[in-house]
């Protein structure tokens, strides 16, 4: 068996940032003070002419990335997602959202796998936040395989796109052939009992929770929701109604994120179809080790697993 | 400044003053107090300094102009209509529901609006983002915004404040339009920004003190900053809101307050006076 690769979203983020740069002189890359963390600094170390450190002040720098993109450029605005979807919301809202600049927001140490700086800094509430936005691109890379094509596309895209990082290295569940497309759901394995929609890390954990259902006689399908804004409503209700039942997997509050945007495009096209959505469950994250972390709030296949088998019950 | 270009900027503030008062009285809102104690330096930007062309409002080399304190939007729209970059019809819509003139300044909306505003605070950050984009660049454009003193109570403000001389953008000026009074009373009873001066020289900023309703100053100060370098420029114009409608001079009651049929008429019938003896 092959050896598994792990990498962290936030480093193949970086490492794209730097490719991206090759390529596009047009390309800008500001930081927080927290360059080394976002990998940021891989483009800085490559481009110093092109990196900007606004210092530890986030709400001016969304301004700043707002009025460099007027000029031409187009510009990744990087720090932890607490600081951009929480502390700089209403920039984000009103001086990216709102006139619709090309900038993209680039939110690494999202989730309680940031480990053990603990709740402070683990933002369960972004994609929530962001998903109010109107207008806003939301991408949430499962691996650094799609991390890095969601990079590139998101530098072709001429609009507002907030990508969603991890600090935690995770397992490729992709090869270098992926084809990312954008705004699409991708099933990734065909089922018939329940269908698993996972984002961001939940992907590893979802493919490795149908090994566990299998085993119970269940066949689940698994499908990667890498944007979940647009949603791919039609791709979601596809294969929940194919299935006849849902679960949902993210590492984001239950309330806001991919569960939310799944049981709405549900309810709307009239689908009798039961989900259960897999998430942090509307409470704070604590400090620990990340993998600690995520299984001690059922961020794993195991849960997965679980509530899929909830979901089945719940069949009419 | 020569006494025919003081002249004719004198008439245009005074036309734009009209054009304020034209679309909040139509509008029944907005805010009329603010418009007017910043019209005359907008005024003079468009029509006697930036490098602007209506004709081509995206031109990427053209200056920049960010209304920070984006609720005087109406000033914006009656120097923008008058430079000719939309109908002078537009103002009578200024913000209905099929407007092209929203509530606050919308590049979505309206020719000529470099940056959409209104939420305080950012106006100046983006105004820094626009003159670092020319310095990467290497282009020579200027970026302007215009700041109330209220504002100055933003915390985002003096982060950009820092921001603009710690990086040395000295091709961006923002002024502070000092006319002291913000919604719950004068800015030091709510919660003072003063020494405005003192502050900004803190923040490594190179300060000019002005009227805000003399062009020759505003004139000499726009062309000080111009040749000044290495520092943004602040420059501190000391204003009176409601400047021109005698009833709304220095009354906080008119920060956001439209004038009735019967306040509408005599707004007009004093600015139209000052116009006549302007153009006499």
């Amino acid at each position: 068996m092959a050896e598994v690769i792990k990498m962290a979203t936030r480093e193949a983020y970086g490492k794209a940032l730097v490719e991206l740069g090759e390529k596009n002189d047009k390309v800008v890359v500001l930081d927080a003070d927290l360059a080394a963390a976002t990998k940021t600094g891989m483009f800085k170390k490559a481009f110093p002419d092109r990196f900007i450190d606004t210092g530890i002040a986030e709400s001016n720098m969304m301004g700043i990335a707002a009025g460099l993109s007027t000029t031409g450029y187009t510009v990744f605005a990087s720090t932890f997602a607490m600081f951009a979807a929480g502390r700089a919301f209403e920039q984000v809202r009103n001086s990216i959202g709102y006139p619709h600049l090309n900038v993209k927001i680039g939110a690494t140490h999202a989730g309680i796998s940031v480990g053990e700086d603990g709740a402070s800094h683990q933002c369960c509430e972004d994609i929530g936040l962001m998903r109010t936005i109107p207008g806003m691109t939301i991408i949430n890379p499962a691996d650094a395989v799609e991390a890095r094509a969601a990079v590139l596309a998101a530098a072709d895209y001429n609009g507002p796109v907030y990508m969603r990082f991890g600090r935690l290295a995770v397992p490729c569940v992709f090869d270098d052939s992926y084809k990312f497309e954008w705004g699409k759901a991708v099933t990734l394995c065909e089922g018939k009992d329940v269908t698993i929609f996972a984002t961001g890390l939940m992907v590893n954990e979802a493919i490795e929770a149908r090994k566990l259902l299998a085993a119970e006689g269940i066949d689940a399908e698994i499908v990667n929701v890498h944007t979940i804004k647009p949603l791919d409503a039609e791709a979601v209700c596809r294969s929940a109604v194919k299935t006849g039942c849902a679960v949902t997997a993210e590492e984001h509050n239950i309330i806001g994120g991919l569960g939310s945007a799944v049981c709405e495009a549900l309810c709307e096209s009239g689908a009798p179809v039961p989900v259960v959505r897999v998430g942090v469950n509307d409470t704070f994250g604590k400090s620990g080790p990340a993998v600690e972390l995520l299984h001690l709030f059922g961020l794993d296949a195991a849960n997965i697993a679980e509530k899929a088998k909830k979901a089945v019950s719940l069949k009419k | 400044m020569d006494t025919v270009t003081r002249k004719q900027l004198k008439i245009t503030a005074c036309k734009a003053r009209m054009g304020i008062i034209e679309g909040v009285a139509n509008a029944k809102s907005g805010h009329p107090g603010g418009s007017l104690s910043c019209v005359d330096i907008i005024t003079y930007l468009y029509f006697n300094h930036m490098n602007v062309d209506p004709a081509n409002p995206k031109d990427e080399n053209r200056d920049r102009f960010v209304l920070s304190k984006g609720h005087a939007a109406p000033a914006l729209y009656a120097v923008l209509a008058l430079k000719g970059f939309f109908p002078q019809e537009w103002i009578r819509t200024l913000r209905k529901s099929d407007s092209k003139l929203q509530g606050h300044p919308s590049i979505q909306y309206t020719p000529g609006v470099d940056m959409s505003t209104g939420s305080l605070g950012q106006g100046i950050s983006a105004a820094c983002g626009m003159a670092l984009g020319a310095k990467l660049a290497g282009k020579s454009f200027r970026v302007y915004t215009v700041l109330g003193d209220g504002e100055l109570e933003e915390g985002q403000v003096w982060e950009a404040a820092m921001y603009a001389s710690s990086k040395g953008l000295d091709n961006l000026v923002a002024v502070v339009d000092n006319n002291d009074l913000q919604i719950d009373g004068t800015c030091a009873e709510v919660n003072s920004p003063y020494p405005i001066n003192e502050k900004f020289k803190a923040f490594g900023w190179n300060v000019i003190e002005i009227d805000a309703h003399s062009f020759d100053e505003i004139d000499a100060a726009f062309n000080a900053a111009k040749q000044f370098k290495g520092k943004p420029t602040l420059i501190l114009a000391k204003s009176i809101k409601g400047k021109g409608v005698s009833y709304m001079e220095n009354q906080v009651g008119w920060h956001g307050t439209a004038p009735n049929a019967e306040q509408y008429e005599q707004a007009m019938a004093e600015l139209s006076a000052s116009l006549k003896e302007l153009e006499a």
